[in-house]
């Protein structure tokens, strides 16, 4: 069996994941100040959330369109709490002036207590309707956030990061430490995970993404374990809504906006819902067209916008991207490279490739 | 389960209840029974209108009690009716789409608005002088129909294009379908606000705002003998033409031909075409008619009000909440979800506390959103798959 962990693919994707990591803790070295600050970091946080949204997926069989309401939540509680008023202060939201330490600890508790109301109440919707449903908790929390003037009204909270825990320091003037705190968090996230789908809670939440009526007849929780999964799903997602408000130093009701909650949906899907490690590969690829594809002036573009003859914003690039994408490979890019493994294995590639497959197949549950 | 000796009187039939749920089934159940009373009792007595010097209390709402005030509150009771005549006619063609092929058409707000600019552009094209807004003694009904009309015609064709190039050999896939349609919305939102509206808008809040102007003759308020309401006329006729949507649709689908396949479909799609029905020509049918309805809500929503290119997801939300509150796939739940939402929306808009402040927008009103919320938890909590869906 323990041959099973070392076929080709393993170890080319052991290798290839290693040689990420190595690369990413060199980043400020290797790379320049604003690939790192502004691509790198912004690919660790929202493949931290992105993550969170393929787990579910994965290993729950549930697509939450939530995850960046909750991201959201987690940034309104930091902003209301941290953030000082009086002269020359921030005007908006409760503007407390809290401890940022306990500000951290509470946006954590609050977004998961909101991720287990959540969960409980989409507990027992399934498939298309549990991604209807959590679209709708999106949406209204986007509404919610845009109406309740109290908590910050339209405008954005501003200036968020300049009260920061004192474990982590003043990120405004260092932003690799923020660069290391995202990609430490990412690393624990992944690890965690992993960890988590291999506990007995982990294994019968993959049983019952595959049958849940017969898991409910074996006297499991169907609901509980759904409502678990969530709770844990909505914590990383506050820990990107928190990095993401540390890194950008504001939040608004368009955090949450369904514009954010299908970026984050494109971001997962360009990865692959069906793997973990997607979510950071869906998200890098993501960042960077965001960034650099952004800038290309197309030949023939219209006034209108920057395509040519039909117009319109790098929306419209997106959404094509994101449709062929769906069209292509749903599975994503993961997809892509499992697919273009069983090409090479079935071109009579290393025989004992093909051996070890049955068996890694099984010893992969 | 024997019988108890009071069976059949009302308080037998509670006990039997409560026997049954038992301790940790009944008290949930009390609570949010004893709150929706409250929420009843809060509007039918307790509220209280603001005094002069803008002082209130838990009790203050802008409308008074439906007691002390009963003209504003039959007010609200129509606008919550024309408001779900105004959504039923959204989400029936959301529900009609998602009941028959199990697609969740992400792109149906989409269709709202680029219907609504749709109408907007032909009225311009018909009726005004130079582009802008147009005055209602200048618009005959004729010239609100016939933008409506081509509105549907043009949204029920994109539909058609989109189901067959996009969701038909995709059939069964109801994850990737919704995919398909979120980046169709993406695409459609964005040229949207790229390219409308045409003919110079008329602009109130900035943006891309278009109004299209109702028929003159609808543009005054009528006496209804009730309670001293003078009310809308519009609104009104936005009530009729949800009416008019329901009973045609039900008329369409009971008693027409393609409505009974329409309807086998729905139940059973394999049986339906292993019966020899091209059941491809009734989903694209059912596709086109479920496309051209967010064009006719989206030309009631330009005529009221008018339409922007951020109300996609406004209109996406409305449809899912009265899908998910009143069963998927159901005209009667599609119907009772639009009560329901609406009056949800109404009403928390209206009737929560808005203490200290005459303006009302201090507390509490602007919490009204989280309502919709409380409804669906509520109806999900007990019937998960919506009041008249049926069990997955």
């Amino acid at each position: 069996m323990r041959k099973t962990a070392w076929d080709p693919k393993t170890v080319a994707e052991r290798g290839l994941g290693l040689g990420a990591v190595v690369v990413a803790l060199l980043g400020p070295v290797i790379f320049s100040a604003y690939f790192t600050s502004t691509v790198l970091t912004q690919t660790f946080i929202f493949g931290i959330a992105a993550a969170s949204l393929i787990f579910l997926s994965a290993y729950g069989g549930m697509i939450s369109l939530a995850q960046t309401a909750l991201m959201g939540i987690a940034g309104y509680v930091i902003g209301n709490l941290v953030t000082k008023g009086g002269a020359g202060g921030e005007t908006k939201g409760l503007v407390l002036g809290w401890d940022p330490t306990l500000a951290l600890v509470l946006a954590l508790v609050i977004t998961t207590a909101v991720g287990l109301i959540l969960g409980a109440v989409a507990s027992r919707s399934f498939g298309i309707y549990f991604l209807m449903l959590t679209l709708t908790f999106g949406v209204i929390a986007n509404y919610f956030f845009g109406q309740v003037t109290k908590l910050g009204g339209f405008s954005p909270i501003a200036g968020i990061n300049q009260y920061t825990p004192p474990f982590v320091g003043d990120i405004l003037g260092h932003p690799d430490k923020l660069y290391y705190i995202a990609l430490g968090t990412s690393l624990v996230v992944y690890v965690v995970m992993r960890y988590l789908v291999r506990t007995p809670f982990g294994l019968s939440l993959q049983g019952l993404r595959d049958e849940p009526v017969r898991l409910g007849s074996l006297g499991y929780n169907v609901p509980l374990h759904r409502t678990l999964a969530f709770g844990f799903a909505a914590f990383v997602a506050a820990l990107a809504g928190v990095l993401l408000v540390w890194w950008d130093g504001q939040i608004a009701p368009q955090n949450l906006g369904l514009g954010a909650t299908i970026d984050l949906l494109i971001i997962a899907v360009i990865g692959g819902l069906g793997r973990l490690e997607g979510a950071w590969l869906g998200a890098f690829a993501f960042i960077v067209i965001n960034n650099y594809v952004r800038d290309i002036q197309f030949p023939f573009a219209s006034e209108k916008g920057v395509l040519p003859w039909v117009g319109g914003s790098f929306n419209t690039v997106i959404g094509v991207v994101f449709l062929v994408i769906v069209l292509v490979s749903p599975d994503g890019l993961m997809g892509i490279w499992n697919r273009m493994w069983d090409a090479v294995r079935r071109r009579g590639g290393p025989s004992q490739g093909v051996e070890t497959r049955e068996p890694a197949a099984e010893a992969g549950t | 389960m024997k019988a108890s000796p009071d069976v059949g009187t009302f308080a037998g039939s509670v006990a039997e209840r409560i026997r049954a749920w038992g301790v940790v089934g009944t008290v949930p159940r009390a609570i949010v029974a004893g709150l929706i009373v409250f929420a009843a009792l809060f509007i039918v007595v307790i509220a209280n209108p603001p005094d002069e010097n803008g002082v209130g209390s838990w009790r203050t709402t802008n409308n008074g009690s439906a007691i002390d005030d009963p003209g504003s509150f039959v007010a609200n009771l129509l606008d919550a009716a024309t408001l779900a005549g105004w959504l039923f006619i959204v989400a029936s063609g959301f529900s009609l789409i998602f009941g028959l092929m199990r697609v969740v058409n992400m792109a149906h707000g989409a269709f709202y608005v680029l219907g609504g600019y749709v109408a907007y552009e032909v009225q311009q094209r018909m009726t005004a002088d130079t582009p802008g807004f147009i005055p209602g003694e200048l618009v005959n009904t004729w010239e609100w129909l016939v933008p409506m009309a081509v509105a549907m015609i043009c949204i029920g064709a994109l539909g058609l294009v989109v189901q067959q190039g996009f969701l038909r050999w995709n059939q069964g896939q109801d994850l990737r379908q919704a995919l398909i349609t979120i980046a169709i919305a993406v695409i459609i939102a964005d040229q949207v606000t790229a390219h409308f509206p045409r003919s110079g808008a008329f602009q109130v809040g900035g943006g891309n705002l278009a109004t299209i102007t109702w028929p003159g003759w609808t543009e005054r308020r009528i006496d209804l003998h009730l309670a001293g309401v003078n009310y809308s006329l519009t609104r009104l006729v936005i009530l009729a033409l949800g009416l008019a949507v329901g009973v045609l649709l039900w008329l369409w689908l009971h008693r027409t031909r393609t409505g009974v396949i329409i309807r086998a479909g729905v139940d059973d799609r394999q049986m339906t075409s292993a019966l020899g029905i091209n059941i491809q020509r009734t989903f694209a049918i059912g596709f086109v008619v479920g496309s051209s309805l967010a064009a006719v809500g989206g030309t009631v929503g330009a005529s009221q009000g008018g339409v922007t290119s951020g109300q996609d997801g406004l209109w996406l939300l409305y449809s899912l909440i009265v899908v998910i509150v009143g069963g998927m796939g159901s005209l009667l739940g599609a119907a009772a979800g639009s009560v329901l939402v609406a009056l949800v929306l109404t009403f928390s808009a209206s009737y929560l506390p808005s203490t200290g402040n005459p303006a009302g927008i201090e507390c509490c009103t602007q919490y009204s959103i989280t309502f919709t919320f409380v409804l669906i938890a509520l109806v999900l909590a007990f019937r998960p798959q919506g009041l008249f869906g049926k069990a997955a």
